[in-house]
């Protein structure tokens, strides 16, 4: 028990350099498209528009919020 | 004693570790991000037409250029040069505040590599973007 009290710190502190370093390259994406929308107010200017919006439950649900208004 | 300090110890890298992973996430909800975004989104209405008749696109540095002056009247020339312009700067002026934001300004091209892609990406059927072989039309 008193090993892992030693052990974690440095397991967590070495995951955060890790973390840190690197560029957080989903998120930075998922932002761009959060700003993008709210710029152009579209909403899915890049999908094909050949699908009517009738099957919302097929959507996973890890996409950010897509409000479809009007 | 000793044992307590340990425990402190691991405790403050826990709560370390959290803040390090919400970083993860990246921050674009400051007053400036907001402000800039604010800007776009008035511009975009003057903006929007020229995208559709191509006089200008995106480029694929993040930006937009004017495509084809042709396209736009002469009385209309200097204010799109101005809106280009503008829309510019705050292009860059975005970029570099989000990567200010998350204490990173050192990823302030990887943003803007980021945003160049899903500009792009997103851009309307119609519009033309920039690509490795010119210019081309968004279908």
């Amino acid at each position: 028990m008193k090993k892992i009290w030693m052990a974690l710190p440095l397991i967590v502190l070495s995951a955060c350099v890790t973390i840190n370093i690197y560029f957080p390259a989903a998120a930075a994406e998922k932002a761009a498209d959060k700003i993008i929308e709210e710029v152009w107010q579209t909403q899915h200017a890049d999908k094909p528009a050949d699908k009517p919006a009738d099957k919302p439950a097929d959507k996973p649900a890890d996409k950010p919020e897509v409000k479809e208004t009007k | 004693m000793k044992n307590l300090f340990k425990k402190l110890l691991a405790l403050v890298a826990l709560v370390a570790a959290f803040n390090v992973f919400a970083a993860a996430n990246l921050e674009v909800n400051t007053p400036a991000v907001n402000a800039i975004k604010t800007s776009m989104q008035q511009r975009h209405g003057q903006l929007a037409g020229y995208y559709a008749s191509g006089a200008v696109g995106l480029t694929m540095d993040g930006m937009v250029a004017l495509r084809d002056p042709g396209a736009v009247p002469l009385a209309a020339r200097q204010s799109v040069n101005a809106l280009v312009a503008a829309e510019n700067q705050d292009r860059e002026a975005l970029y570099a505040e989000i990567a200010n934001a998350n204490a990173h300004p050192e990823w302030q091209a990887e943003i803007r590599n980021t945003f160049a892609q899903r500009w792009i990406q997103r851009a309307q059927r119609g519009w033309w973007v920039m690509s490795n072989n010119g210019w081309v039309q968004k279908y």
